[in-house]
């Protein structure tokens, strides 16, 4: 029955107009990729060239920056925080959001009406209490300093507290009886059955802390603790009539995200769906 | 016999209130990383934040901090920088709201009906994983006098202008940058709210005559309601805080002549740049108002709506 009224549909007048529209899209989103890596492959003389022979394309640009600046450098800071902060907020997020969907305790309300109403704050507000704080301690340029301040995310607790309420509750009863503590019961059965949960939050923090420009704009002050982002900012900042050079940076900061959405699309689109569920 | 029975309940009593006390216990524990990252992080920053609003701080010499009472926000009304900020960024988001929201249900719509759902996806949200540093770069090369898109528009005959280097057509480049790059995340959204519409509502409306653009405007646009509020709302927030594009499109300057200055990156270089962090403090909670409203405005309507 579905089917037929979907068939139906897409039989309807416009159909190849539907795949003409939808594909020229296509075009719109992936072009300036495309042209991109097209210009990033050109030498120095043909940049401004439209279309040049495949024979004087070369990975030369690459190789330059790579020796020229510390791309690997910024690539490996990259790595280490958008990681670090993964892991914490996978663990900070997941705790609190299982004790408000399931423990009873004083309080509990109120504090919940807490972390709902900080999703209300823009992070703007912070960026100059927080840059004196850290300054004073000594966590500019610090490891610490881009990633324990942003290890919790008051909408992912939303969404995990979410996701257990509506788990059954006779698991936790039938662990109980079993004997098992409160951390038993989360640990050995809710935790393992938590994996769409964990997915969705492990792409979308990962995602966000990749790409994340203005926070650690304001915390990397020295070459060396620079994040791809704002490395790259910089280098284009002295190299922008170097294009094909610039455009190789963007291709090399762009590469390895593409790559985890491709090989995990799934649980990405699944992930967005779910921030559209308030 | 008889005294066991009568114990029975007690012990069971005791039992419970036992429980209970190591279920608060686990509560606390498990919310402690959170709430000691929620003060320690948050409130206590804010607070901080709100104090130095109101006083003359700059890093440069904090010790020479005077007390300000309102004067910083005072001066939001006569800098000629924040009032353009405010301006461009107003002007950013009434118009890139709509356009991505209606592109967005466009694409939503069409996907819906043909094969090849996954790949349409796949490709059309690739541009929100890119980093917005990298989407900005590349862009600056394509709105270049010469670049792709002017080679594009020369084909119809139409000379482009030199997009970013023109005050006039500055903050429009930044918008078809902003549409960009977040349809593909709110299709996917409406996607998912088109699959939540149960088939025999169309059925129904079939079987009573209505063709397919009026199946659109009286049921799919009106049971999508929610999501296109939601849309609305969360793409008012991401569009006011709008900082990372015209950073690196104007290399932190706003330009060409403030055309492209938001209020993000006012405060950004009032902060960090003119080191006048009272100020931009001032400057974050008035931005801070005009989320809270959106936000407000977005849980009332919802929150009727779930009644």
């Amino acid at each position: 029955m579905m089917k037929t009224l979907k068939e139906k549909k897409r039989m309807g007048i416009g159909a190849i107009l539907f795949y003409v529209v939808a594909i020229g899209y296509v075009f719109v989103t992936l072009s300036p990729f495309l042209w991109s890596i097209y210009t990033s492959l050109k030498p120095t003389s043909e940049v401004f060239t439209t279309f040049v022979p495949w024979k004087t394309l070369t990975l030369s640009n690459y190789t330059y920056i790579m020796g020229q600046f510390p791309f690997a450098r910024w690539l490996l800071n990259s790595l280490i925080v958008a990681v670090l902060v993964t892991l914490g907020n996978l663990v900070v997020n997941t705790l609190a959001g299982y004790a408000f969907a399931r423990l009873k305790f004083p309080a509990r309300g109120f504090l919940f009406y807490c972390f709902l109403a900080i999703m209300m704050i823009p992070g703007q507000v912070l960026l100059v209490p927080i840059y004196i704080m850290l300054s004073q301690i000594g966590w500019i340029d610090t490891y610490q300093g881009l990633t324990v301040p942003f290890l919790m995310n008051a909408f992912m607790i939303f969404l995990a507290r979410q996701f257990f309420l509506e788990m059954p509750k006779d698991l936790e009863e039938a662990g109980r009886i079993d004997g098992l503590s409160h951390w038993g019961v989360f640990f050995r059965i809710y935790l393992p059955l938590a994996s769409p949960l964990l997915a969705a939050q492990t792409i979308l923090t990962f995602q966000g802390n990749w790409n994340s420009f203005l926070w650690p704009l304001m915390l990397e002050t020295r070459q060396h603790m620079y994040t791809l982002p704002v490395g790259l900012n910089s280098f284009y900042g002295q190299y922008n009539a170097y294009w094909n050079s610039v455009l190789a940076g963007s291709i090399l900061l762009t590469i390895p995200m593409v790559v985890v959405f491709l090989v995990f699309q799934k649980q990405f689109i699944k992930g967005i769906a779910t921030t559209g569920i308030k | 016999m008889g005294v066991e029975l009568a114990k029975l309940p007690k012990m069971k009593r005791r039992r419970i209130t036992r429980s209970a006390v190591d279920q608060a216990l686990a509560g606390y524990l498990f919310v402690l990383p959170a709430l000691a990252s929620l003060v320690i992080f948050l409130l206590g920053p804010i607070i901080y934040s709100f104090y130095i609003s109101f006083q003359h701080f700059n890093y440069l010499d904090p010790q020479a901090a005077t007390w300000a009472g309102l004067d910083n926000y005072l001066h939001l009304f006569v800098d000629p920088v924040f009032l353009q900020a405010l301006w461009n960024t107003s002007l950013y988001t009434l118009i890139v709201v709509p356009v991505q929201t209606a592109l967005s249900l466009f694409l939503a719509l069409i996907v819906e009906r043909i094969r090849g759902k996954s790949f349409f996806r796949v490709a059309y949200y690739l541009p929100s994983v890119t980093s917005s540093v990298a989407v900005s770069v590349m862009f600056v090369f394509i709105f270049g006098q010469t670049g792709l898109l002017n080679n594009f528009l020369s084909i119809f005959g139409i000379q482009g202008p030199n997009w970013l280097n023109n005050p006039s057509t500055a903050l429009l480049a930044v918008m078809m940058i902003g549409v960009w790059t977040t349809v593909g995340q709110f299709m996917i959204i409406y996607l998912s709210g088109l699959q939540s519409i149960p088939e025999d509502v169309y059925e129904a409306a079939s079987i009573d005559g209505a063709g397919g653009v009026s199946m659109l405007r009286y049921i799919t646009v009106p049971l999508l309601r929610r999501t296109t509020f939601l849309i609305v709302v969360m793409g008012m927030i991401g569009t006011f805080q709008l900082f990372d594009t015209v950073d690196v499109i104007s290399n932190g300057q706003g330009g060409p002549i403030g055309s492209t200055m938001t209020v993000v990156l006012d405060i950004f270089n009032k902060a960090f740049r003119d080191m006048a962090m009272g100020y931009a403090a001032a400057m974050s909670f008035f931005l801070f108002v005009i989320i809270l409203i959106l936000t407000l405005i977005q849980n009332f309507v919802l929150g009727r709506e779930n009644q």
